[in-house]
Order: structure tokens, then sequence, then C-alpha cells
């Protein structure tokens, strides 16, 4: 309302806010922009480096064949890309029913001592370096299986994951109107179904996303597989096996004296990236498609 | 149907000793000023404020002969008996055939022509199912308040509640949404017992039979509309009535 009424100060019609205000305002958006660009530039940064430096390494041997010994040009990485996949599937197998169960249970049920425990555990386990997660791994099921494994990797990925998936599911949760919980109770459904049919649906977007974003995370760490997974150069699908994953060959092969393979960890570092890129990208899609959005 | 109610909300006692009757296939109207009790009350008859931490109750609730606060009382078979709706339209975010096949399918109705048989009744019944017909698995979110109202009240009565709760069901409406409600609501008490809070007491009149009038969590009066409206007994109820009230 004010806003149409010319300002006067004194005799003097003034347009407009004043003077020191207006350069109080181009000077804040312009720092808010500094800061967007600061967020963004990394990125784009990275995606042309990896652009430049892995596309000429990058052909459709590189998904299809297996890693060369050293000297022989070419060879691929298609082991690799497969175990990532097979990896992170475990994890996400593990981290997202007891991930989605506890958040639920967090924000229906968790007001009481044992939410606040569950709750600080998954804050904890969110701590926790993923490097200590890979040693733990090895000394919980490498060990007591006696060899190195993807199984083992890919319950390091999925504690890595857990902490994530339960705390954002918790928060999703508790975003769904409270009008939608009392309609199903008031037309005679059980509490559990009220959370089965109508919480759990309203708030699925949201868990698909913090899922995936705790997938994609997963999906580039090195550090747990190292003493889980471990790595393989050959062809293998066996879950009880070692397994090749491509962070594991990305480390491999950026730190080996041979100009072929540190060409061929850019290359696997731009897959990873494509990948991951992908899968959200994917899932994004089907998101939208639930009805009700 | 409610005899020497009390309800407390920790400390804070929200209904004293409230005592009225419903008589079936009729319309009872609950009028009185913002925060009476009224919506406490109607949430009594189906035990929604059970869902509110620190809720006690004294007295009977009674609907069908039973006393639905007595140990042992199945409030998930309750709240199909007694169904509800609210005063801000609350439909799931799913599609309109869904929202209005809920409670049926928590009654365990498979049968693809027994639902839309029933979900079709319903909607007529709620007269909004000439406007969806054809849109019956578009998402509910997408109609207009006064259709997700009207979708409201058919994913209630789909279930054939004996009793219907209405929390001002037209509060969040324009006028020509109102209306229809009213009529709406006029036609369903022939098949079913129908309370509903309101603030308009133009609107209370116009389609109740029975008006209680509530003042700091106490029925003041209640009796047939007319004479309610015409000749309150009670001083209360006459300046409330005639806009002298606070
Ligand atoms: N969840 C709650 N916890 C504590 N007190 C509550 C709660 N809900 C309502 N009350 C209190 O109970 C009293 C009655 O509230 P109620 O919602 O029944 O009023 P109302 O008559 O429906 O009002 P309105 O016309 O504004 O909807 C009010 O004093 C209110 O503050
Ligand atoms: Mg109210």
């Amino acid at each position: 309302m004010s806003r149409a009424r010319p300002e006067r100060i004194g005799a003097l019609p003034v347009r407009g806010p004043s003077l020191p205000r207006r350069a109080w305002n181009a000077g804040l958006l312009a720092a808010c922009a500094l800061a967007a660009a600061a967020v963004v530039l990394p990125l784009g940064l990275i995606v042309a480096h990896l652009l430049a430096q892995g596309l000429p390494a990058l052909d459709l041997g590189f998904f299809l064949h297996l890693p060369k010994p050293v000297g022989e040009p070419g060879g691929g990485m298609a082991n690799a890309i497969v175990g990532t996949l097979i990896l992170v599937g475990l994890g996400a197998l593990v981290a997202v029913p007891v991930g989605v169960g506890a958040g639920l249970y967090l924000a229906e049920h968790g007001d009481g001592r044992v939410g606040a425990l569950v709750r600080s555990t998954a804050d904890v386990l969110s701590g926790v370096p993923s490097i200590v997660i890979g040693v733990a791994t090895y000394g919980l099921v490498v060990v007591p299986m006696g060899r190195f494994s993807a199984l083992a990797g890919g319950i390091a990925l999925g504690l890595l994951m857990l902490p994530t998936i339960v705390r954002s599911t918790e928060e999703v949760v508790r975003l769904v109107p409270r009008s939608y919980r009392e309609a199903g109770l008031a037309l005679g459904a059980p509490r559990w179904r009220v959370t089965q049919q109508i919480v759990l649906p309203a708030a699925s977007a949201g868990i698909v996303t913090a899922s995936l974003l705790a997938l994609a995370r997963a999906a580039g760490e090195t550090a747990p597989l190292l003493f889980t997974a471990l790595g393989n150069r050959f062809w293998s699908l066996r879950l009880d096996q070692p397994i090749a994953s491509l962070p594991v060959f990305i480390y491999d092969y950026a730190r080996a004296p041979y100009d072929e393979w540190n060409r061929q960890a850019w290359a696997g570092a731009l897959v990873l990236l494509l990948l991951v890129a992908l899968v959200s990208g994917l899932l994004r899609l089907t998101v939208r498609r639930i009805p009700g959005r | 149907m409610t005899r020497a109610f009390d309800l407390f909300y920790g400390a804070h006692q929200a209904l004293r000793s409230v005592t009225l009757e419903v008589p079936s296939n009729s319309v009872t109207a609950i009028i009185g000023p913002s925060g009476c009790g009224k919506s406490t009350l109607l949430r009594s008859f189906n035990r929604m404020n059970d869902l509110i931490p620190g809720v006690r109750t004294a007295g009977q609730v009674v609907v069908s002969g039973r006393d639905v606060y007595a140990p042992g009382t199945d409030v998930v078979e309750l709240r199909r008996r007694v169904g509800m709706v609210f005063q801000r339209p609350n439909p799931f975010p799913k599609s309109i055939f869904e929202n209005a096949a809920f409670g049926l399918r928590l009654l365990g109705i498979r049968d693809r022509g027994e639902l839309e048989a029933r979900v079709e009744q319903s909607l007529r019944r709620a007269a909004l199912w000439d406007e969806v017909r054809d849109r019956l698995g578009r998402s509910a979110l997408q109609l207009s308040g006064g259709q997700q109202q009207r979708l409201c009240i058919a994913r209630c009565l789909a279930v054939e509640p004996e009793v219907v709760l209405m929390d001002e069901p037209a509060a969040a409406l324009d006028p020509t949404a109102t209306a229809r409600i009213e009529e709406l609501v006029l036609d369903l008490k022939k098949r079913y017992t129908i309370v509903i809070v309101t603030h308009n007491m133009q609107q209370a009149a116009r389609i109740s039979d029975r008006t209680a009038f509530m003042l700091m969590g106490a029925l003041v009066e209640i009796g047939d509309t007319r004479r309610l409206f015409t000749s309150p007994r009670e001083k209360l109820t006459e300046d409330y009535i005639t806009g002298r009230f606070g």
C-alpha cells in the first residue's frame, strides 16, 4: 500500500529508495550472485576437466572389455562398471528397507526413549568416516567369511547410506500433513494402514530423492571398498568373491606409473560421474510419475 | 447421545458436563463462539481426541446404545460407523477414484465392479458425480476446494456410516459451493444422522432440525431450531443469536 505513495524528506521529492539503500541492495545482490557462482563453478570445472581428460580414452571398448595387462593398449572397465552397479545395488538392498523403516518409526512413534536412541545412533553413524566403516565391515564380515567379497562391499556401502536415509525419511514423513492421517483414521483405518497407504505414498517422492542422494554419494566411495570388496581385474558377478568397482579402479589406475592407465582413470571418473547423473535423472523422472504429486 | 461428558486437555477443561441427545435421521447444528468446544465435542463422538496426548475424559458418549468410551471399545469399528468431514477439505494425494474407494478397500472390498458401483453411488450422493465422472483417475488435489470437500463427503459416505460429523464443512468455501453443501446436508439426512458445527447462524437455521448452543465448554441450550432462534429460553442464547455477545 505504502509503495505507491511518493516519499518525501522535508520538501525534497525523493524517487524510490535512498541512494545508500540502493547501494546496499546492489551490493548484497552481487554478493549472492557471486556465492551462487562459486557453487556452480567448481562443478563446471570438474565436468570440463573430466571431459577434456576422459573423453579421449573413452570408446565403446571401455564399456565392453576387461582391463588389459600393462603395456597392451585398449582394454576397458566393463567389470568395474558392473561391479559398481552390483555394490551400490547391494548397499541399497540393505539400507533402503532398513532406513525407510527406521525413519517411519522415528516419525510416527519416535517420541520416546527408543526413538531418541535410534536418532542419536543414526547421527553418530553419519559422522563416522567412511574408512572407519570399511575397517569395521572388514572386522565384522570379511574376517569371519575368510575373504574379501562383493557382499562385504555392499554392506559397507549400505552402512554408509543408512543414516542419511533414516534421517531424511523421518523428515519427509513428518512433513506429511496431519490432516491426511486424521482423514484416514476417521474413516476407520488402523494406524498401520494409514502409515502404509497414505503417509508412505505421500512421502515417497521425498524418500526416493533422499535414497538417491545417499546412493549417489556411496557410488563414489573408495575407502570402504578397499577393505571389503577389494577389487578384481577379472570378470566376476559372484557375491562371495572380490569384485571390481569404478572408484577402486580409478584409485589404482590414477596412481599407476603408466600413461595409458592414467588416461583410463580419467575415463573411469567420467563414467562414474555419468552413471550417477544418469541414475538420478531416471529416478527423478519416475518420481514425477507418482500420482498425486 | 452424550451424558454428563467432560473432556480435559491436560489441565484445561474443554467440555463441562455436556449432555445432549441427537435423534437419528436429523440434522443437529452446534453453534457457539470460537473456542467454546464445538470441535472438541464433535471429535468426542468418534474418539478423534484420543490422538491428542494428554486428553482425559469422564462421562459417557452413547452411540447406538453403546458407550464409546467404555473399555474394550473397538475404536476402528466405531470410526467406521461414525464418519467425519473436516473443516478443511483433506483429500488424500491420490486419484479421485482412490479417495472415494479408500474406505471400501478398508472393508476388504476387492471386486472392481463393486468398487466402481459404490464409488459412483457415493459420488452421486455427494453431488459430485457429474463433475468428475470422466476424470476419476486424476489427482484429487486438482479439484477445486468445494469439489474437494464434496469428495471428502463422498469418501465418508462410501462406507455407509450411521452418523456423519461435519466440522464447519463450508468454512473454506465460496457461497455457491456452500449452498451446494447445504443442499447436500438436507438431502443426506434422509439416510444419515448428521451433526454439524457451524459459525454461520443462518446456515444453522436453514439446514438443521435441532440446534445446540455452547459456551465455554458447557451446553447452554438445545432445542428445535426454529424455537431456539425465535424464542430462546436462555438469556445467553438470546444475546448470542442477536449478536449482542462479546
Ligand atoms: N489439542 C489441544 N490441546 C489443548 N487444548 C486444546 C486442543 N484443542 C482445543 N483445545 C482447547 O479446547 C477449547 C475448545 O476448542 P475447540 O477446538 O473445541 O473450539 P471450537 O468451538 O471448535 O472453536 P472454533 O469455532 O474456533 O473452531 C479451546 O479453549 C482450545 O484452546
Ligand atoms: Mg472448531
